[in-house]
């Protein structure tokens, strides 16, 4: 009885983890599209629905009735197979999220996160890389010229922001003690992990631009000068699943900040459950990535390279040697 | 139900381990070199050893291998798939095998730290944690780690050497 709602508990946790991810970005096109209306003075989606609510339902059902397309001389096993790699991978990451910390339902503990890894950290640093390899294989197999292009700037731009995204967190770790995310949250009980790293978070920011492929640097899909980039060759539900993958990476990244520099579900002064505040937050994250989207110019191919690797790499080496002076 | 689940992942690694070298597309052989790589540290969680596992997920197949697909992109992949792999050198194939192969064996058979694990059934590591790995190497095995250290920064000044212009 007892292993019996253990794991019904667990499966119950895994459907609705899995169940928010996929409906998330759903609202999320919605706000995007909203925030981007009211910037420029516009309205935005007005026609279906009240104040254009219904209008994401609308497009998945588009995206759903559409021809599914593959090149006659593309790759077609790769083909195929580029859009899975490149959804699976963040919904494994949320394996090792919390998103709270311990409730009592009915009389029994039930924490609000599927596992507590040691390594957690890195787990979720090391599986999100692999939701790239997705998108090289979609521009490589693709056999156009557009999305060759977009891959192989995807290839350098992530490899470039990978290595300083891993040494600002080496700060939070530090303060920590450890990589368990839970363990992270609790550390910053009273002040957060921001008033200590603030060059950690702004490099851990920056790096989380490029990782999410968001405005300003989101060189593998520029249209202005390669189509779409890597998805150039792809519609209907092969699109959405790189649709899909790229708003709930954005998803991980403002959850990832909210737990290493935000102090997770910890709020002294606002009297809030817990979960509902690490909500809050992880909101307000998301709205700024929308924010930045309409109101900074993309930068050029070589000023990325040059951001990434004069500026990014050695601010975060000095955070590190910084933090091991002062912290550890 | 353990054993059941190493002999999967080890089937799949050889498969894949396979597939690298039968493969004629360079691009559909670094996809099958990764499917290695991520059971060869699934393998690693089995053994008890998450950390290492992780460290193999993010180093090599988040960022050798999108390393090697980038330069893979830039050649012709066309003309790559139809030449042969080791044209007429069957015999200093099989030789090189072989030798590599016998090395292999002979290491399993004289290793006392392996035979010492497969009949003591103790792991090296006890609790197999972050923090004894790192003591392991840097108390007992510091020498090797050092020049191993040492190694990869003479390939780093050699590979910005290598790719720096003439021109003074």
């Amino acid at each position: 009885m007892e292993t019996l709602f253990a794991i019904s508990v667990m499966v119950i946790k895994m459907a609705v983890v899995i169940g928010v991810l996929l409906a998330l970005p759903l609202p999320l096109t919605w706000m995007e599209r909203k925030i981007a209306a009211h910037i420029q003075q516009r309205l935005g989606p007005m026609r279906v629905g009240w104040h254009g609510l219904l209008q994401p339902l609308a497009d998945a059902l588009k995206l759903m009735v559409k021809e599914d397309h593959i090149p006659e001389k593309a790759d077609r096993l790769l083909f195929t197979m580029a859009p899975i790699i490149a959804l699976v991978p963040p919904f494994v990451v949320f394996v090792a999220i919390p998103f709270g910390d311990t409730v009592t339902i009915f009389g029994t503990p039930v924490t609000l996160y599927l596992t507590d890894m040691n390594v957690a950290l890195l787990f979720i640093l090391g599986v999100a890389g692999i939701e790239v390899v997705g998108l090289i294989l979609a521009g490589w197999a693709s056999n156009s010229k557009y999305a060759l292009l977009g891959s192989l700037r995807t290839c350098a731009q992530l490899i470039s922001y990978e290595i300083p995204m891993g040494f600002a967190v080496i700060g939070v770790i530090m303060l920590a003690g450890s990589m368990s995310l839970v363990d992270i949250v609790n550390a910053q009980s009273g002040w957060w992990n921001i008033v200590y790293q603030p060059v950690g978070f702004f490099v851990f920011f920056v790096a989380a631009l490029a990782e999410a492929q968001r405005i300003p640097f989101d060189l593998p899909e520029a249209e202005g000068d390669l189509g779409a980039g890597f998805h150039t060759e792809y519609s209907g539900m092969r699109f959405a699943f790189f649709m899909i993958s790229e708003y709930i990476i954005m998803v991980l990244m403002s959850v990832l900040m909210v737990i290493l520099f935000f102090g997770g579900w910890h709020a002294s002064l606002i009297p809030l459950p817990g979960s509902l505040i690490f909500l809050l937050k992880v909101c307000f994250l998301i709205w700024v990535f929308m924010w930045f989207r309409f109101t900074f110019p993309r930068y050029r191919y070589d000023q990325l390279m040059s951001i990434g690797w004069k500026v990014l790499l050695p601010l975060s080496l000095a955070n590190i040697l910084i933090s091991g002076m002062f912290f550890a | 139900m353990e054993l059941g689940i190493f002999l999967f992942f080890a089937t799949v690694t050889i498969i894949a381990a396979l597939m690298v070298v039968i493969a004629r597309n360079p691009v559909h052989s670094a996809l099958a070199l990764m499917v290695c790589l991520v059971q060869v540290a699934a393998l690693f969680v089995l053994l008890g050893s998450p950390f290492l596992a992780a460290l193999q997920i993010f180093v090599y197949v988040g960022a050798v291998m999108v390393l090697v697909l980038f330069v893979i992109m830039m050649l012709d992949v066309r003309e790559a798939a139809r030449v042969r792999f080791l044209q007429g050198a069957l015999i200093p194939g099989l030789v090189t095998l072989a030798l590599l192969g016998a090395q292999m064996l002979l290491l399993l058979i004289s290793s006392d730290r392996l035979s010492f694990v497969s009949t003591n059934q103790a792991p090296i590591l006890k609790g197999g944690g972050l923090e004894q790995l790192s003591k392991t190497m840097f108390t007992d095995y510091l020498l090797p780690f050092e020049v191993i250290s040492v190694i990869l920064l003479v390939a780093l000044v050699g590979a910005i050497v290598l790719t720096r212009s003439e021109v003074k």
